[in-house]
């Protein structure tokens, strides 16, 4: 329908009389090119409405033209920033299907890197939201420390981004000799700067007074309206795939699971699953996954790096469905295989997606300046909504 | 996992609804089953609300199109935090007009997913709130994700085909050397053998249309 169209069906026939604000899709605050379609009474939103689909790439029906190895590099691209996540994923889902086991050494360098990503992603997570609010120095710290997670992953598969590290049945490379003490040197490092950071913006006045009780999310709600990952968790709900449903490596890590509770402080009006609550919960979960990392780096188990795989991965007919923790929530594939080469349907169901639902619903009465810190808190990126 | 396993819960389906619940598919990848599409909203209002079962998130919403049998699948999967319990089930919609109803009204996740559904398989969903195009732009024509889906060739009126880069190269280069050819080639014929030699020595610059 058109914009016409669908202001009379958002918004009420007479909101033509009101301002009608387009926030996007090019916006340096929207996390991606997303477009906002807001009626706002002055500085006051009504409702703001997500309109989506400028990133859509067509992954899922891709995923139905190339063969199931060459699908890899298409999975980091469903995510950029948590890219291994998303590589997992379908590798767990096809493996599934094949019915592979897969050897231990290659699962505890899939949850190395997976972590490394997760802390990775966090970080850009963390410094666009203070960067959004407006406090744009704790940005390029955060970037800093992502510079040497990069070095570490790309010493590890070649790449900085987009890693296409995961292979259906492994691994594709083994860690090179020298990279485990510089992992574990950066992991005291790192541990360092979640100090300082805290220091810089987590308890800093204003942006705790710009959070707290911000945009807060029930824990029914969260779960009713399809919220993953650490928005679940920042509402109060207690579940983490990696604890509660584990795949690969992780029943033999130990690490606590962060939980919202009002961290802003009942004396500033925090609430629990409140704006800075998620926030606050990946800084928790950035210093949870060094604690992984630290443990799989001291069990690394010998061995192959990759399960024998036949030469065309054709599995029988059937379907599987795996489900991650990846850095945004629980990113589930949902793979279909016929018989061939070729996957007859591919489906990434993203924590990002779900997010966006929402937003509708929460952001009646806030401010704009609110919308944007209500997106950032969420940590929604526009690849993941569109594949 | 603790919680019912698939079997468990299939079994609680069958006593309560008896044939509107299909068999369970065989147990090897992930098991699933058919509900019928005119009780889908009765039996997941019950997958819901029932105690033992509290299904409180709808995990995945997605379809599979299947032109061989005429028919469009929507594949439902459910998750509950109480018991940590799965359950897949699908519907099967005819692939002429693929009706079903919406479970937005019990999880308010369907709305964007069946709104994805709506988008990219062409699946009607009735009550559905909000039911508009999501991923494709709002003027799109078609469904993108079924079988049959021919690619438009452009939008708005911007072509996205073109000849393949290398074929441009050769046909380029084929005609530069006709051109050059033609040119050089005098009109008696009578000296045309010595004067041949010389659009050999014209500089191709793509070096691949000589293998």
């Amino acid at each position: 329908m058109s914009l016409d169209q669908l202001i009379i069906t958002k918004f009420g026939a007479d909101a033509d009389h009101e301002m009608i604000l387009n926030m996007g899709p090019q916006h340096p605050s929207t996390h991606g090119v997303i477009n906002f379609v807001v009626q706002a009474d002055g500085e006051v939103m009504r409702k703001a409405v997500p309109q989506v689909g400028y990133l859509h790439r067509a992954i899922e029906k891709i995923g139905e033209i190339v063969t199931y190895p060459g699908f890899m590099p298409y999975t980091d691209r469903i995510d950029y920033l948590a890219a291994m996540f998303a590589n997992e994923g379908y590798a767990l889902a096809v493996e599934k299907l094949l019915g592979l086991q897969i050897p231990p050494r290659a699962q505890y360098l899939r949850a190395i890197s997976c972590e490394l990503n997760r802390v990775a992603s966090h970080l850009v997570s963390l410094g666009t939201m203070a960067m959004d609010i407006g406090a744009v120095t704790p940005f390029p710290y955060a970037l800093r420390e992502r510079e040497s997670i990069n070095d570490l992953l790309e010493a590890l598969c070649g790449a900085r981004l987009t890693y296409n590290y995961h292979r259906i049945g492994g691994v594709a490379f083994d860690m090179p000799d020298d990279w485990m003490p510089l992992c574990r040197k950066w992991l005291d490092h790192f541990e360092k700067i979640l100090g300082e950071w805290d220091r810089l913006i987590s308890f800093s006045e204003i942006f705790v007074e710009r959070l707290a009780g911000m945009a807060t999310i029930p824990a029914e709600m969260a779960i009713n309206y399809g919220l993953v990952g650490p928005n679940l968790r920042a509402s109060g709900v207690d579940f983490d795939l990696r604890r509660d449903e584990p795949y690969g490596a992780y029943p033999d890590f130990k690490f606590e699971v962060p939980i919202g509770k009002a961290y802003a402080g009942s004396h500033r009006g925090g609430q629990i699953g409140d704006c800075y609550d998620r926030f606050y919960c990946r800084v928790l979960e950035c210093r949870q996954s060094i604690e992984i990392v630290r443990q799989a780096l001291d069990r690394f188990p010998p061995g192959e790096f990759m399960a024998k795989v036949p030469r065309k991965i054709k599995p029988e007919v059937g379907e599987a469905q795996s489900r991650i923790e990846a850095a945004r929530g629980e990113m589930a594939y949902y793979v279909v295989s016929d018989g061939g080469e070729r996957a007859y349907r591919v489906r990434a169901r993203t924590g990002s997606f779900l997010a966006m639902g929402i937003i509708e619903e929460v952001s009646q009465g806030l401010m704009i300046a609110d919308l944007v810190a209500l997106i950032a808190s969420l940590d929604v990126v526009a690849p993941e909504i569109d594949r | 996992m603790p919680g019912l396993t698939f079997e468990q819960i299939h079994q609680k389906l069958v006593e309560k609804f008896g044939d509107a619940v299909g068999l369970l598919s065989p147990p090897k990848k992930d098991p699933f089953c058919v509900f019928a599409a005119p009780r889908l909203r009765e039996i997941c209002r019950f997958l819901k609300d029932a105690p033992e079962l509290y299904f409180d998130f709808l995990e995945d919403l997605t379809a599979t199109d299947h032109p061989k049998d005429n028919l469009i699948r929507v594949v439902y999967h459910f998750y509950s935090y109480r018991h940590r319990h799965l359950f897949i089930a699908k519907v099967e919609l005819d692939r002429k007009d693929p009706q079903v109803d919406s479970l937005e009204p019990l999880w308010k996740a369907a709305n964007w997913m069946e709104r994805e559904v709506f988008d990219l398989f062409g699946v009607t969903f009735k009550g559905h709130p909000d039911l508009r195009r999501i991923l494709m732009p709002d003027d799109w024509v078609g469904t993108p994700l079924r079988k049959d889906y021919v690619e438009a060739g452009g939008y708005l009126g911007i072509s996205n085909v073109r000849d393949n880069p290398l074929d441009l190269y050769l046909n380029m280069d084929r005609q530069v050397r006709a051109e050059k050819a033609a040119a050089e080639a005098p009109p008696a014929p009578s000296t045309a053998p010595a004067l041949a030699a010389a659009p050999t020595a014209s500089p191709a610059p793509e070096h691949k249309a000589e293998s």
